[in-house]
């Protein structure tokens, strides 16, 4: 299972690198607008084509780019009831702190759990590989961290259950 | 004045473009945010901070500077303003606002060869071609609005001081006529065309997968048009006369360039989000990669998908404990470049202009704030 981590991974820095090629671009619609254009969608020869890069049904990137702005919508691995409870808590975290994280953006497109809006500014202040290491680097420690999560549920479970039974032993 | 090795000047944010000129071309400007900031260049890649031109209240998009040694802004406010110096110094300007009249943001802006025009692309889907009429002392202009339907990114003039081409949003590349009466003298036949009226169209091009267009370029002959575009190719046109053209079109392995230069017919200079300085040579047949100017980039081999694959597993097979490569893999994924310090170029971001500095010498300048000058 694991050995398709390293190619999943491999596929979305390249796109992703190649995506985040990003340049100021003020709007043409409206005047005196700057705006990302991937999220007002009004300028549609700006826009590329969107790309999905998944892993399997559960595990999924969507890459939407244009000129100056590109939209990753991140689907994090989610086999079961508990996970998708853990996946939820983690996100709801995230995006409650988006002002923080610079790059997330607070509410996720529809079908994925995050999403990251990158913008021509961020790319201005921000190293283009730094950018593009760290959103791989979040992929491959967001699954570690929920099965840890997941693990450390069990465990616990298993521990307030034992105690819970001890008296009826 | 610049030596063998590439002199850089630092700056604080983002260089959206620069000039240099004056005497020896001692003077730099540099457009930071809504301010042009001009600086005097001293030796040993130290500068003095003359003067500060401010004027527009939005970010500065373009500059460029004239025969005469007049200075043109374009900026996101939807105006352009000619700085004209007041003494051999540079440290002070007079400012004069073109009527651009357009009513978005004004993206590139290019004075024509003779320097008695200007040509200022926009988000308006149109070229102000502007002029100075002395009658009433001011910079007017006259639009070329046909065949644009995206906004316009670049814009080059012809050696003719007649014909200009321009790069679009989209993915189109154009040549047109941009004879001013009044202005010009009635321009020689070219193998672009002959009888050239204003918004005369010469040409329309397109690279072959497609992409917005980032910049344009005439030979120093004028007979040969090349532009970059966002699919990471260099499209190379030849007229052929009677409107028939050639075009060569090179696929690269770097991401998509912002900027070119042509030497001459046959060698260009192109740069961008690779962030360094390429030569390309080649003629009608075909254009390839002769090599890189920065040299602390050409230990780099330019990578491929396919050679960074095998570095990989190159890498993972020499691991001599099996567990810890099926942990790493298990666990991480293994990403390569992990940790990955500076680039080992000098530009340290995607570089978005490059001028000639003198006849060996270019700049550059980026997103990561610095002006190079290389020599070539």
């Amino acid at each position: 299972m694991s050995q398709s981590l390293k190619p999943y991974l491999t596929a979305v820095r390249h796109s992703l690198t190649a995506a985040v090629s990003l340049e100021d671009f003020a709007s043409q619609v409206a005047e005196r607008h700057n705006d990302p254009e991937i999220e007002s969608q009004r300028t549609p020869e700006v826009l590329l084509n969107p790309m999905v890069i998944s892993r399997n049904e559960n595990e999924k990137v969507l890459i939407e780019s244009s000129i100056n702005s590109v939209r990753v919508s991140i689907k994090i691995k989610q086999s079961d009831e508990i996970e998708h409870i853990l996946v939820h808590k983690f996100t709801r975290f995230l995006t409650g702190r988006a002002e923080q994280f610079f790059i997330l953006r607070r509410a996720p497109i529809a079908g994925y759990d995050l999403s990251f809006l990158i913008t021509n500014l961020h790319t201005d202040q921000l190293m283009k590989a730094k950018l593009v290491d760290f959103i791989i680097e979040f992929m491959e420690d967001v699954d570690k961290e929920i099965s840890e999560m997941k693990l450390f549920l069990n465990a616990r479970a298993r521990f307030v259950a034992e105690a819970y039974l001890t008296p009826f032993d | 004045m610049m030596g063998s090795s590439p002199a850089v000047f630092k700056f604080k944010s983002v260089v959206n473009d620069h000039i240099f000129f004056g005497p020896d071309n001692s003077r730099l400007a540099v457009t930071q945010e809504k301010e042009i900031q001009i600086y005097e260049v001293l030796p040993n890649n130290n500068k003095k901070l003359l003067t500060v031109l401010t004027g527009h209240d939005e970010p500065i998009t373009a500059i460029d500077i004239s025969a005469q040694g007049l200075i043109a802004s374009a900026s996101q406010d939807r105006n352009a303003i000619v700085w004209k110096p007041l003494d051999a110094s540079f440290s002070s300007f007079k400012k004069d606002l073109v009527l651009l009249r357009i009513n978005r943001s004004a993206t590139c802006v290019k004075w024509s060869p003779l320097g008695n025009k200007f040509a200022v692309g926009s988000g308006a889907k149109v070229i102000s071609v502007c002029y100075h009429e002395p009658e009433n002392d001011w910079w007017i202009s006259k639009h070329l609005k046909k065949p644009f339907k995206s906004t316009i990114l670049s814009v080059a003039w012809h050696p003719n001081n007649v014909l200009l081409s321009c790069g679009t949003a989209d993915y189109k590349c154009y040549v047109l006529s941009g004879y001013v009466k009044g202005v010009d003298e009635k321009p020689p036949a070219t193998l672009w065309g002959s009888k050239l009226p204003f918004n005369t169209i010469c040409g329309e091009f397109i690279s072959s997968p497609g992409g917005w267009v980032h910049d344009v370029a005439f030979s120093p002959s004028g007979d040969v048009l090349g532009f970059v575009s966002n699919d990471s190719t260099i499209t190379i046109v030849y007229p052929k006369g009677e409107e028939q053209f050639n075009v060569v079109s090179s696929k690269t392995n770097y991401g998509s360039f912002k900027t070119l230069e042509f030497i001459s017919d046959n060698q260009l200079i192109t740069a961008g989000h690779n962030c360094f300085p390429v030569i390309f040579q080649g003629d009608e047949e075909s254009w390839e990669e002769a090599r890189s100017i920065d040299t602390t980039a050409t230990s780099q081999k330019p990578k491929t998908f396919k050679s960074l694959e095998q570095d990989d597993d190159e890498e993972g097979n020499t691991g001599s404990n099996a567990l810890s490569m099926f942990r790493q893999l298990d666990l991480k994924g293994k990403v390569q470049n992990k940790g990955s310090s500076d680039l080992p170029t000098v530009h340290q971001n995607t570089v978005t202009t490059l001028k000639f500095f003198d006849q060996s010498h270019i700049s550059t300048s980026g997103v990561d704030g610095k002006v190079v000058v290389f020599p070539i």
